[in-house]
C-alpha cells in the first residue's frame, strides 16, 4: 500500500448561504485549498466530487462546480452521488495505482431551499416504502424506539450525546448548533419525532469542504505533520428495512475491523452520526472506549451538511492530527437510512 | 423571482418525477393481492416468510420464487408519531408508523397505525389492517392499521 | 444458490417461475405502479445571477469578467469557466448581436405549448460578450437564418418586465451586414485569447 495523507483541508457551513450560488460559495474552499500548500489545479491529478442534484432541486447542479475546478486545459475529473468521503475514497484508490500523487476532493450541497427530510424519503424503497413518504426522521425514530426499549441505551444517555456535541460545537466557527444546553433541559424537550427530540437531530447546514490527498514524500513536502491514511473500507447494509437489527451497524463494524480501528489507542473519533442515537451505534460498532475524544468538533449535531459531512470528519480528523492534538483518529462517512452505508478511516500522524 | 426585504430573490422550483415503475412477478404479485385483499410474504430457504417479499433474500441473495399468503393482523415492533401529515404522505389525519410484522410473516413492514395520538400506541400491540375502498395494487391500498379489537 | 449460482443462467425469480396462492390464478397480474414524486423548493440564484436578472428587468443584459483573461460570460455564473476563478465584476452587454449557430425545431414541446413549429433556437452572441446562450430567433423565416446573421434583442413590453431571462422575447434580424465568421475571435474557448 502506496502512503497516503491528508495535508489540507478547508470547509464553510453556515445555516443557509442566501445570496451564493453553490459554485460561488465552493470556488473560494476549492481554490483557497490549494492555494493554502502553495500548490495549483497543474499539480493536482485527479479531481473527485460528491453531491445531489435532489438536495437542492438543481439537475446537473455539479458540473457546473466542475467549472471551479479550472478545467481548463481539460483535467481528470469524476463525480460521485455519495458524500464526499467516497470522492475521497475513488482518488485514494485511483493513487494507490501509483499514476498520480496529489488529488483534488470536495463535496457539498445547499440544502436550506428544500426539506432535507422529505427529500431523502425519495432514497428509500420505491414500490412499499417511498409511496408512503416517510421522512428521515421518522425513520430514524424507528430505530431509535428500539434502541431504547431494547435497554441498550436511554434517553438520557442520548441526551448526554446531545449536550456534549453542542458543548464541543461551541468551539468550532463552522457549527452552527452551539448553544449550550444542559441534560436536564435536553430531558425537557418535547418530542420532535418520537422519542426524538430536537437536540437529537442533525443540525442542517448549507455549505461544502474542499480537501487535499497526497502521496509519499510530495504529502511531506506539502505539510509539516501528514494525516497519513492508516486503513480505509466502507461497507453497506441491506437496504430493506425489515430484515436489519436497525440497533447495530454490522456494516461500520466490518468497515471499522477492516480499517484497523482497534489495532491501537484512537485519541479522537469524528463520527457522521447525523442523531444522538447513529453516535451510540457508531461508537459501539466501532468498539470505541472511554478514552476517546469523540466528535471534538460537534459533529453532525453541531453542523450537517449532506453529502459533505462524511468528508467534513475526515478533515476535521486530520487538521487535529496535523494540528498535534492527537497521534490516532477515527472519521467516519454515512449514507442511506438509519446509517445504511458506513465509511471507516483511520488517520495517524507520525 | 420575488425580493424579500433580505435583498434574495427566491422562486418557487417544483420538480416533478411522473414514474411509472414496472414492478417484475415478485412485487408485481404482492401488488396485485393488495388489490385482491390479499397480502403475500416470499418463503425464505429457511422456511421464514418475508413480507413485503423481495425478488432476492437480502440476507443470502437466494431467489425468492414462492409467494404465500400471510395474515391480516399483526405485531408492532416499532413506531413513532407523525404529528402532522407530511404534503405527500397518503394519511389525512395524524398518525403512528410503525413497523408491523403481520401474522405468518417474520420480517416487519412499514406502514401508519390510524389512532388519535401517541398514548394509543405501544411496542407489542396488536394491528389489524384497513383496506381502502378503492384498490388499483399501490401499497396505499392499505388506508392503514388499527388496534385489533379484543 | 445464491451468490453461487451460475451468472449464465437466469435467476429463478426472473425466468417465470414466481407461484402465487391458487387463488390468484386468475386475475390479471399488476405488472406497473404509478409512484409520482413532486418535491418543492425555494431556488436562490445566487450573487451574480442575481445580479444578471435584476438587470433584466432594467433590460440590461450583464454578464461577468474573467479576473485573469478578461473574458466576458454571459449569463453569469459567478466563476469563470476558463481560469476556475471567482468572479467579482460585471459589465453591460449589448442587446444586439450574432448568431453562432442555430437550429430549426419542427416538433412540439410539450413545456412550451406558445412555441409553435417550425422554430429557430440559436446561439446569439451578443455584441461585448464572448460566449453565447441560448436563445429563440423569430421574425425571420426558418430558411433564411443564417450563421453571422446580425439579431438585436425583442423585449417584453416595460410594464411586463420581471427580474426574468423571459423578459427577452426573442431576438430579430437588424438587417445589418452578417458578420464573417473567419474575422470573429471566438473567444471563451480554450486556447483562445488567453
Amino acid at each position: 500500500m502506496r502512503d497516503i495523507a491528508v495535508v489540507a483541508s478547508m470547509q464553510r457551513q453556515e445555516k443557509s448561504i442566501d445570496n451564493e450560488s453553490e459554485v460561488e460559495y465552493m470556488v473560494p474552499l476549492m481554490h483557497g485549498v490549494k492555494e493554502s500548500i502553495g500548490i495549483t489545479q497543474a499539480d493536482v491529478g485527479f479531481t473527485c466530487s460528491g453531491s445531489s442534484d435532489f438536495i437542492a432541486g438543481q439537475a446537473f447542479s455539479f458540473v457546473m462546480t466542475v467549472d471551479g475546478a479550472n478545467p481548463v486545459p481539460p483535467i481528470s475529473e469524476s463525480h460521485v452521488e455519495m458524500d464526499g468521503a467516497w470522492a475521497l475514497y475513488e482518488a485514494w484508490v485511483k493513487m494507490q495505482t501509483g499514476e498520480i500523487d496529489i488529488a483534488l476532493i470536495y463535496g457539498y450541497s445547499k440544502s436550506s431551499g428544500g426539506s432535507l427530510r422529505d427529500v431523502l424519503a425519495t432514497q428509500m424503497e420505491p414500490f412499499y416504502v417511498a409511496p408512503l413518504w416517510p421522512d428521515a426522521f421518522a425513520i430514524e425514530a424507528l430505530a431509535a424506539r428500539q434502541l431504547i426499549e431494547s435497554g441498550k441505551v436511554s434517553l438520557e444517555q442520548l441526551a448526554e450525546i446531545a449536550s456534549r456535541s453542542r458543548d464541543h460545537a461551541a468551539t468550532n466557527p463552522n457549527a452552527v448548533r452551539t448553544t449550550a444546553k444542559s441534560v436536564a433541559d435536553i430531558m425537557a424537550e418535547a418530542p420532535l419525532m418520537d422519542p426524538l427530540r430536537p437536540s437529537d437531530i442533525p443540525a442542517s447546514a448549507d455549505g461544502g469542504c474542499a480537501l487535499i490527498l497526497a502521496a509519499g514524500d510530495r504529502a511531506k513536502d506539502l505539510c509539516e505533520r501528514p494525516a497519513w491514511i492508516r486503513g480505509i473500507d466502507h461497507r453497506t447494509d441491506a437496504h430493506t428495512l425489515g430484515v436489519r437489527d436497525l440497533t447495530t451497524s454490522m456494516s461500520a463494524r466490518i468497515a471499522g475491523e477492516k480499517a484497523g480501528v482497534g489495532n491501537d489507542k484512537v485519541d479522537f473519533a469524528e463520527l457522521y452520526a447525523p442523531f444522538t442515537t447513529s453516535e451510540f451505534i457508531l461508537t459501539e460498532a466501532l468498539g470505541l472506549g472511554e478514552d476517546t475524544v469523540i466528535n471534538p468538533s460537534g459533529g453532525t449535531l453541531g453542523a450537517h451538511t449532506m453529502m459533505a459531512s462524511g468528508l467534513i470528519r475526515i478533515a476535521e480528523a486530520a487538521q487535529r492530527i496535523t494540528n498535534g492534538d492527537g497521534d490516532r483518529a477515527v472519521a467516519t462517512a454515512g449514507s442511506g437510512p438509519n446509517l445504511q452505508q458506513n465509511l471507516v478511516c483511520v488517520l495517524e500522524g507520525e | 423571482m420575488v425580493s424579500n426585504d433580505d435583498g434574495v430573490l427566491r422562486a418557487p422550483l417544483r420538480l416533478e418525477y411522473p414514474f411509472t415503475r414496472t414492478t417484475g412477478q415478485v412485487v408485481g404479485g404482492f401488488l396485485t393481492g393488495l388489490r385482491e385483499g390479499m397480502v403475500l410474504g416470499a418463503k425464505r430457504a429457511d422456511g421464514t416468510v418475508m413480507c413485503p417479499p423481495l425478488e432476492y433474500d437480502p440476507i443470502t441473495s437466494d431467489p425468492l420464487t414462492e409467494l404465500v399468503e400471510v395474515g391480516q393482523s399483526g405485531t408492532v415492533t416499532t413506531w413513532t408519531w407523525n404529528g402532522e401529515p407530511r404534503a405527500q404522505q397518503p394519511f389525512s389525519q395524524p398518525f403512528a408508523w410503525a413497523m408491523i410484522t403481520l401474522d405468518g410473516a417474520d420480517t416487519p413492514m412499514l406502514h401508519g397505525v390510524l389512532v388519535d395520538g401517541p398514548d394509543a400506541m405501544s411496542t407489542g400491540m396488536r394491528v389489524s389492517l384497513q383496506w381502502r375502498n378503492e384498490r388499483e395494487g399501490h401499497i396505499a391500498d392499505i388506508a392503514g392499521f388499527v388496534p385489533e379489537e379484543a | 444458490m445464491g451468490y453461487n449460482q451460475d451468472p449464465s443462467v437466469q435467476p429463478d425469480a426472473l425466468s417465470g417461475k414466481v407461484t402465487l396462492p391458487a387463488s390468484l390464478d386468475d386475475v390479471e397480474m399488476v405488472q406497473a405502479v404509478r409512484t409520482p414524486a413532486a418535491i418543492d423548493y425555494i431556488a436562490t440564484p445566487g450573487a451574480s445571477l442575481s445580479a444578471y436578472l435584476r438587470g433584466m428587468k432594467q433590460k440590461k443584459i450583464l454578464g461577468d469578467v474573467c479576473p485573469v483573461t478578461g473574458q466576458v460570460f454571459v449569463p453569469p455564473r459567478g466563476v469563470s469557466p476558463v481560469s476556475g476563478q471567482r468572479t467579482t465584476e460585471m459589465v453591460e452587454v449589448s442587446d444586439q448581436g450574432y448568431v453562432e449557430s442555430f437550429n430549426v425545431t419542427r416538433l412540439p414541446i410539450k413545456s412550451r405549448p406558445d412555441l409553435k413549429p417550425p422554430y429557430v433556437s440559436a446561439w446569439v452572441v451578443p455584441d461585448g460578450s464572448n460566449v453565447g446562450s441560448i436563445a429563440l430567433v423569430a421574425g425571420i423565416e426558418p430558411e433564411e437564418v443564417r450563421i453571422g446573421m446580425r439579431v438585436g434583442a425583442v423585449w417584453k413590453p416595460d410594464d411586463e418586465l420581471e427580474e426574468s431571462a423571459a423578459n427577452i422575447l426573442h431576438w430579430e434580424p437588424t438587417g445589418e451586414p452578417d458578420v464573417v465568421l473567419d474575422d470573429l475571435r471566438i473567444i471563451g474557448k480554450p486556447g483562445d485569447n488567453q
